[in-house]
């Protein structure tokens, strides 16, 4: 009786993280559909929303008022950034060797994480994330808190937004487009520069409210806090299979569900671990991930 | 080459060889180069075994891995396991570390090698960040997350450090250039190229992925080997990330694809490292910034591809002096 | 001499086949861009694969090749010791050693490498040393270096590009660098070789050299050719027989003259609108 106590209260408690999970991975595997990019630094963007997070909850207390503003300006702002650092960065590298790409990315995500330790009004110094009282509903034995449902509720809500973006809009297609294959699209008229941007753009929309969530959640903030969600996010869309978008959802919830059983019933140390263990295994028995395809390349 | 240039090459070599590992290391014993000094430069030499590591697998191979630092740590705690618990002369403990490593690298390499290049970048990112979680849980043989005393004779003396390490440097610098401008070398540069072409011409692209990847691994884990004795002291997050990407950034900047390049970068790097320390936090940035300007404006960093050839330097200071001498008449 | 019959599906027994394709198809996706494709190559012949552009003609390749593996069919091929082997399910280095080589339609030169190097690396396979010899410079390392050296400047002459052997490949004028993809493809030591629109983007006089050229080659290295290429001038020239696809289907065989004057071809090429013409 009681693991299955605690068998549900970690799936509860896996949704909710798996969510966040999925959010970042999305804009990974967004990114490398589009451009065949591991984005290294996308993990830091979630840095960067939480802490413009942080400023404005710092400023005008914790409040739903409050914290509406809070994900408006981070996803504002990290949308900006994401497309600055495409602009800068990787477009001038689309058409080097990949190795130069991926050793760029590396290199904004240690200029992002350092710069944020060396900014004045940051520092390298974990800051306490002002949330809203905890409250617990409980019910036969597991619970849920308002903070557990605000981020599955916010998760799903961008996740659906994403969905009919990608689908049912023009972007949407034009994004599928360039995906598939980069010049055909651009030989259509479609302007792959504005495409991809956009990609950027969403992507990081998307890890901002993840950094959000994830600072409510775990209300510790630091400079480096992205890298180790990053990570675990990037390991989700390769589960999901890379560059699927109901992959990147799939394949969070079940890091997020697989991490917090670990937790559970193994040792919260080895939390950790088992999400490069889930790597290394999915990449032995299917590489392309639950829902990818297989790569042809045209000789 | 017809056997004299390969004789006149033989003997150049050999002589500069011994003058670079013999000089300094009677200047130390001297104390003409003084202790503080002698710790920079032997950091700087084990950084260039690390660089090599990197450059063999991201610049000769052409695959991005992000976990060279994870072999370094395979190395240095095997050393140190081998002489504390089994009692194994140091040299020995030493090769055994190269060893373990180069064999962690088989297994990872062969599930991870049939796969896009990408994909090697995670992975290997990931085992060093593992390699870190699991040193820190094995308290027993580690030390756990407060490190490991290893104290030895080449912690204690600096002018063995000196011999040990540049010695090493040398003999590896020797053999892989020997390996490398041959066939064998050829087929690696191939895979590096275009895979596809590779291929159709009958080199197994994988076997030399592979085969590079396990001599990288093999290196750094020779790096770790000689680090644990020399610094004396051993931390699991040696085998972090942000230690790879440092020995990555040695290689970008010296140039992928030549080894003088990295031992070159590592040098000025390692001492830049010291002379910088007024620049504290700032440092963490700077680093980061000048690879991005590097892979925007100059991405085959100082060397490109091409090797620092002593041969040819002779030759051409010879070239000079002839015609001064000519002039003179 | 009796001619033997018609073979089983394991080993066919025309003793003068190199190649021999079975009812090949391949689907990407739910796309079938190759249907039922068989052909069968004799020993020194000159075929040429033709169709309109997307026909599938270098899938065809690729199949052969290994890059690709087909969803149906075989492909049987006869390795130099005589023997009757399966490549369709073979990697292409694999296929390399056993005598299939290729050269590709977008140029894929080992291009920081030099012009030397692109052919020393096919001969890798004909190496009769081993990695110690190469770390310890062993005099059978020396001498093994020399004779593949020669081999391939020797290659490198009849091509006319020796001249430039230390040069980096990708600084080659494009005609050049087109030889050099059929000279390195040749360094593998081949009995059929795949030539991917040898001529492209060459004018008529380059067009008439390589002509030649693979005339040449075919008699001095005792070649089984299979080229694809759209320059009519040279496939009419050189070509012995042709494979006519569209859509992924063979739509005609036949020697040069037959095929120039199918209906089925003009159309496939030029539309119903030449039918109504012709």
């Amino acid at each position: 009786m009681d693991s299955f106590v605690i068998l549900v209260q970690q799936l509860i408690n896996g949704l909710s993280l798996g969510s966040i999970y999925a959010l970042i991975a999305l804009g990974y595997t967004m990114v490398y559909g589009i451009v065949k990019l591991i984005n290294f630094a996308h993990g830091d963007i979630l840095m960067v929303g939480a802490y413009t997070g942080f400023y404005v909850l710092h400023a005008m207390g914790p409040s739903p008022v409050a914290l509406l503003l809070a994900f408006s300006a981070s996803m504002a702002l990290c949308a900006v950034l994401g497309m600055t650092i495409e602009r800068f960065a990787y477009r001038p590298l689309r058409s080097a060797p990949r190795l130069n790409s991926l050793i760029t990315a590396i290199a904004v995500s240690l200029i992002l994480q350092n710069g944020a330790r060396v900014l004045p009004f940051v520092g390298p110094n974990p800051r306490q994330y002002p949330t809203m009282q905890t409250v617990n509903i409980s019910a036969g034995g597991f619970g849920i808190s308002n903070i557990q449902i605000t981020v599955l509720l916010v998760s799903v809500i961008l996740m659906i937004i994403l969905n009919y973006i990608v689908n049912w809009t023009k972007i949407g297609k034009a994004m599928r487009a360039v995906s598939y294959d980069l010049k055909a699209a651009s030989l259509m008229g479609i302007s792959v520069n504005r495409v991809i941007a956009f990609t950027f753009a969403l992507g990081s929309v998307l890890a901002a409210a993840g950094g959000i969530l994830f600072a409510t959640a775990y209300p510790q903030i630091d400079p480096t806090m992205g890298a180790m969600p990053g990570l675990k996010a990037f390991v989700a869309a390769v589960l999901g299979g890379i560059g699927s978008i109901p992959g990147a959802m799939l394949g969070g919830y079940i890091l997020g569900v697989a991490e917090t059983m670990t937790k559970g019933f193994l040792s919260s140390q080895f939390s950790d671990a088992i999400s490069f263990g889930i790597l290394i295994l999915i990449l032995l028995v299917k590489p392309t991930g639950i829902m990818g395809k297989k790569d042809r390349i045209k000789v | 080459m017809n056997v004299d240039k390969r004789i006149k090459s033989f003997l150049l070599l050999t002589v500069v060889s011994a003058l670079v590992i013999i000089v300094p290391a009677i200047l130390i014993n001297r104390s003409i180069i003084d202790g503080y000094v002698a710790q920079i430069i032997t950091l700087a030499g084990i950084n260039a075994i690390m660089a090599i590591s990197v450059n063999i697998i991201c610049g000769i191979t052409g695959q991005l891995s992000l976990g060279q630092a994870g072999f370094m740590a395979v190395g240095a705690y095997t050393t140190i396991w081998l002489t504390q618990v089994a009692h194994l002369p140091l040299p020995l403990s030493i090769a055994a570390g190269g060893l373990m490593a180069a064999f962690m690298g088989f297994l990872i390499g062969f599930p991870t090698l049939k796969l896009s290049g990408d994909y090697l970048a995670i992975v290997t990112l990931g085992f060093g960040e593992i390699l870190r979680v699991v040193f820190v849980n094995l308290k027993s043989v580690t030390g756990g997350p407060n490190g490991k005393q290893f104290t030895t004779l080449l912690a204690a003396r600096a002018d063995y450090a000196w011999l040990t390490v540049i010695g090493v440097l040398v003999l590896l610098v020797v053999v892989l250039q020997n390996f490398l401008r041959s066939t064998y070398g050829r087929a690696i540069f191939s895979v590096r190229e275009d895979e596809i072409a590779a291929n159709s011409s009958g080199i197994s692209v994988f076997r030399y992925k592979m085969t590079g990847f396990v001599i990288a691994a093999f290196v750094a884990g020779i790096g770790g080997a000689l680090y644990a004795p020399f610094i004396g002291f051993v931390k699991p997050d040696l085998s972090s990330f942000n230690r790879s990407v440092d020995y990555l950034i040695y290689v970008v900047l010296g140039g992928m694809g030549s080894i003088t390049g990295s031992i070159l970068a590592a040098f000025i790097l390692t001492y830049l490292q010291e002379f910088l320390r007024f620049l504290q936090e700032y440092r963490l940035l700077f680093y980061p910034l000048i690879l991005i300007l590097v892979m925007l404006f100059r991405p085959q960093g100082l060397l490109g591809m091409k090797e620092l050839s002593f041969v040819r330097l002779f030759d051409r200071l010879g070239a000079l002096r002839r015609t001064s001498d000519g002039k003179k008449k | 001499m009796a001619k033997k019959s018609e073979a089983s599906r394991h080993g066919f027994r025309i003793p003068d086949v190199l190649l021999n394709v079975e009812d090949i198809s391949i689907v990407f996706g739910g796309l079938r861009a190759v249907s039922n494709f068989s052909c069968r190559l004799k020993k020194g012949e000159l075929v040429g694969l033709i169709g309109p552009n997307g026909a599938g003609k270098t899938t065809v390749f690729n199949m052969l090749s290994g890059v690709y593996t087909p969803t149906e069919g075989e492909i049987l091929f006869t390795d130099k010791n005589g023997r009757t082997v399966q490549v369709h399910n073979r990697k292409p280095h694999q296929l390399a050693k056993l005598g299939i080589a290729r050269t590709f339609q977008n140029i894929r030169l080992f291009g920081n490498l030099s012009v030397l190097d692109n052919v020393l690396i096919a001969m890798h396979m004909q190496r009769r040393i081993g990695p110690l010899d190469a770390i310890f410079r062993t005099p059978a390392f020396y001498r093994d270096d020399e004779r593949l050296r020669k081999k391939a400047v020797e290659l490198l002459e009849l091509f006319r590009i020796a001249d430039k052997q230390d040069e980096s490949a990708s600084n080659l004028p494009y005609g050049e660098q087109r030889k050099l993809e059929i000279a390195r493809a040749l360094a593998t030591d081949p009995a059929l070789l795949l030539l991917d629109e040898p001529a492209a983007g060459m004018n008529p006089q380059e067009t008439r050299e390589l002509m030649e050229l693979i005339s040449f080659i075919r008699k001095r290295f005792d070649l089984t050719i299979l080229l694809i290429e759209h320059d009519m001038k040279l496939v009419m020239g050189i070509c012995e027989r042709l494979i006519v696809l569209d859509y992924g289907r063979v739509i005609a065989t036949g020697v040069p003259e037959e095929i120039r004057d199918n209906p089925a071809v003009i159309k496939a090429y030029l539309g119903e609108e030449a039918m109504i013409d012709a």
